[in-house]
């Protein structure tokens, strides 16, 4: 196999530097071992959430917190690369209608009636952004395990308080299909039928009262999710949002489908259940990357390689039972604590050392080698496996991811364009 | 990769801990969006096997999986998910029975050598109303399925009689099941291929590789299938690569006879790992400025769907990239997982209807682009969506046939 650009990881910022490669001409692979991070995640684009005080403007709060955190993977682009790569994706998720700015955090429900912030959502939980003081409908399904709306409702209730206070009513509806086990994905396709939401919507609609909007668990849909959003809406008459919560989640799938579909249509190709094991590096830098195939390993060649695969849990970096930590394709150093620090903090919540590991890289996003230079010329590395950032703390995953994979294809793109001049 | 898979993913069961139930194989898996017969991959695997002990831990949800193997594909902790299914249900089939029509359906080899002698009979009564709902309600053949057409001519026969092509280099063709018997038109067009390319082509003679047995649960039967298959291939002298134009036979051969039947037979683990899908060996002589591009245009709209088991290999989509340089060719690649049919799931009579919502997508996909020709690998694929749209489906290998000038 050989490619012009081979992307390691098929998560967010593996899907964005595929696909910006591949807009650029490059002929384009991205492998990965599995679907990656998106059908675990919430569908929603956070940049920077807290610092740790809340953050009411992430685009404001940007400069400060890098002052802050000079090795954060946010100074690769900056604050203009965030804008335009944020841009870029809006676009390149056009079907899901993105909405939202980076001068601003959405507070949205979570499935347990916390709040939480995030810059973009998806056209389905563009109501989720709920107006202080109204009243809303937490309408959940009987039977359905991911969401309890008596619960969601209570804490929601409670997250808000005076003026901002919100006013959440538990409404459980029964599922118009066929009884058994109800799954999110089997609810979302089912949804899909008209019929059915026709009967889910004449329970729900007697009893929204005077309510500004109705929150609902994040079912509503997947191929055709537009459709079925926008019909319950004008069958409701009143602002329908999704609410997202455990896995699998429809929104993150739907966010793969589309980052997927515009992959394919830009000629990338996407090979999944295959993983990246090792490299072969040479005189021009990296040669090729070793990959499993059914029944042997093959090196890839290409011009360029793009390493996304993760930080910590999911693979990218991992750590000995020596407690050493390595990086498993390119055998790059590591920061983070090293052979016999205590990698995790005392409490589950807490802010543990091993959140922040990761790999090293220059200016332009190329990881660094035992020497302190980068490893490779051709190599760039993008997401969560860049060392610096504490993602689910800072509220600022995918941010991160695609800030980084836009950089690093941007990079590649520039330096292909600086060869040809 | 976890540790448990160094092995090239050899350790079936024992990946099943580093499931983490992110449940990510269940929604992608294009079964149980569409049945609630079978639960998804995750709970009748890793979830499921942790209680399978005793002669009674089997149920029967595990035989509505039809081992396309998405959910292995999909998953970021490597779990082998439908190979885990696979020898649940052979556990199953071999505590309850296999059923005579599954006994039937799993030897494609049974069908063409008994169908032959008889064939404008047996191919009339196939295509009969009249007799397709009697095999249903006695055997539990769907009246609607697809069911290919014997040939008259075996492609063995043909092969015999083929003058070999004086070369140096050396292939091994493994044209398996339904092309000796359903489609020989497809292998000579395959040797046609192989010969331009100024390769001599052994075509040993050869059984079937025991994949149809191995989905239809009769685990002992499939082995010595396998094992015979590879030492009939490995008789061919050297290290010469093998060659499948079915991919489905062709992952049998890779992987699934030693990863799912564990097969650790010396000719079939040499054999395992120098096959290769037909358009992965001819982009691999394009990558290395060896393939013939002679090529006329072809001034055709053809529609690509690759199937699971062209996509389980890992090698990408090299119908695609090969189809490429032939001008005047647009190519539509058809972006859907599954047609349906599961190599002989989808002709049940019970699952039937399961297989034509899974395929529903790709079906009206095919439908909106009206493509002159469809394209697929997998023999059992193209009988099924050819059946399910009336579209002309044939292997991609066809148009490159074609663009060699060949008729």
């Amino acid at each position: 196999m050989i490619a012009d650009a081979l992307v390691i990881g098929a998560g967010t910022a593996g899907l964005t530097a595929g696909i910006r490669l591949a807009q650029g001409g490059l002929r384009v692979t991205v492998v990965g071992t599995g679907e990656g991070c998106l059908p675990l995640a919430s569908g929603t684009v956070d940049v920077l959430g807290y610092t740790p005080d809340p953050v009411p403007s992430p685009l404001a709060a940007l400069p400060a917190f890098l002052a802050a955190n000079p090795d954060h993977p946010y100074r690769l682009a900056g604050t203009g690369g965030l804008e335009q790569s944020v841009a870029w994706f809006v676009k390149t998720a056009e079907p899901l209608g993105y909405r939202g700015e980076l001068a601003r955090n959405r507070w949205v429900p979570t499935v347990l009636g916390g709040l939480r912030p995030t810059a973009l959502v998806p056209a389905s939980m563009a109501a989720a952004d709920l107006p202080a003081g109204g009243e809303v409908v937490i309408a959940g399904i009987r039977g359905f395990r991911d969401l309890h709306p008596a619960l969601l409702a209570a804490n929601l209730s409670q997250a808000t308080s005076g003026a901002a206070a919100i006013q959440a009513r538990a409404v459980e509806l029964d599922w118009p299909g066929s009884a058994g086990d109800l799954p999110a994905f089997r609810l979302a396709r089912r949804l899909e039928d008209e019929e059915i939401r026709r009967r889910l919507a004449a329970q729900l609609r007697p009893r929204l009262g005077g309510a500004a909007a109705v929150g609902m668990p994040a079912v509503l849909g997947r191929e055709r999710a537009a459709e079925v959003h926008a019909d319950l809406e004008r069958r409701l008459g009143i602002p329908v949002f999704e609410i997202p919560g455990l896995p699998p989640s429809l929104p993150g799938l739907r966010l793969f489908d589309c980052l997927r579909r515009a992959l394919r249509a830009a000629g990338g190709r996407l090979v999944l259940g295959s993983t990246a094991v090792g490299a072969t590096l040479g005189k021009g830098g990296v040669d090729s990357v070793t990959i499993t195939q059914a029944s042997r390993r093959v090196d890839v060649r290409a011009g360029f390689f793009v390493l996304a695969t993760g930080g910590f849990p999911t693979g990218g970096v991992v750590r000995e039972p020596d407690g050493e930590l390595r990086e498993p394709v390119f055998g790059l150093p590591v920061r983070g604590p090293a052979a016999g620090e205590e990698p995790f903090g005392d409490e589950y919540l807490a802010e543990h050392p091993l959140d922040r590991a990761g790999i090293g890289s220059d200016a332009e996003g190329r990881p660094l080698g035992a020497g302190g230079a980068p490893l490779a010329s051709n190599l760039y590395a993008a997401g969560a496996v860049l060392a610096g950032g504490v993602p689910w703390r800072e509220k600022s995953g995918e941010g991160i991811c695609l800030t980084t994979g836009w950089h690093a294809a941007e990079a590649i793109l520039g330096s292909r364009r600086e060869d040809a001049a | 990769m976890s540790m448990l898979m160094e092995t090239e993913g050899l350790s079936v069961r024992p990946s099943l801990d580093g499931c983490i139930k992110c449940t990510i194989c269940e929604s992608a898996c294009p079964y149980a969006a569409v049945t609630e017969r079978f639960p998804g991959p995750k709970t009748v695997g890793p979830q499921e096997e942790r209680f399978r002990h005793g002669p009674l831990s089997a149920d029967w949800s595990v035989d509505y999986c039809s081992g396309c193997g998405i959910c292995s594909r999909v998953c970021p902790q490597d779990v082998r998910i439908a190979e885990i299914n696979s020898r649940a249900r052979a556990q199953l089939k071999e505590q309850r029975g296999i059923p005579l029509r599954d006994q039937l359906l799993a030897r494609p080899d049974w069908m063409g050598r008994l169908g032959r002698p008889i064939r404008p009979l047996f191919n009339w009564a196939m295509g009969t109303p009249l007799v397709r709902f009697p095999v249903e309600r006695i055997l539990g053949i769907h009246r609607k399925a697809a069911v290919p057409r014997v040939a008259s001519r075996t492609f063995q026969q043909w092969a015999k009689r083929h003058p070999s092509h004086p070369a140096q280099d050396r292939v091994v063709y493994f044209h398996g099941c339904s092309t000796n018997y359903f489609e020989p038109r497809l292998g000579r067009m395959v040797v046609a291929v192989l010969e331009h390319q100024g390769l001599a082509v052994d075509i040993p003679p050869q059984g079937c590789c025991g994949l149809p047995l191995q989905s239809n649960g009769n685990f002992p039967a499939a082995r010595t299938y396998a094992t015979r298959l590879a030492h009939q291939l490995h008789r061919s002298p050297g290290e010469v690569p093998v060659i499948a134009a079915s991919t489905s036979c062709g992952l049998m051969l890779k992987r699934e006879a030693r990863e799912i039947l564990g097969v650790e037979d010396p000719a079939l683990v040499d054999i395992a790992e120098r096959t290769y899908d037909i358009f992965e060996f001819l982009r691999d002589l394009h990558e290395q400025g060896r393939l013939k591009t002679d090529f006329a245009p072809v001034e055709l709209t053809a529609a690509y769907h690759a199937p699971c088991q062209q996509q389980n290999q890992l090698i990408g989509k090299p119908a695609l990239d090969v189809l490429a340089l032939i001008p005047g060719l647009k190519l539509v690649e058809l972006d859907r997982d599954c047609c349906g049919v599961g190599g002989t799931y989808g002709i049940k009579k019970e699952k039937y209807a399961i297989s034509m919502a899974v395929g529903a997508g790709l079906f009206s996909d095919i439908k909106q682009t009206a493509p002159d020709l469809v394209l697929c690998d997998s023999e059992t694929c193209r009988w099924h969506i050819a059946k399910a749209t009336g579209f002309t489906v044939v292997h991609p290998l066809e148009l490159l046939h074609r663009a060699y000038g060949g008729h």
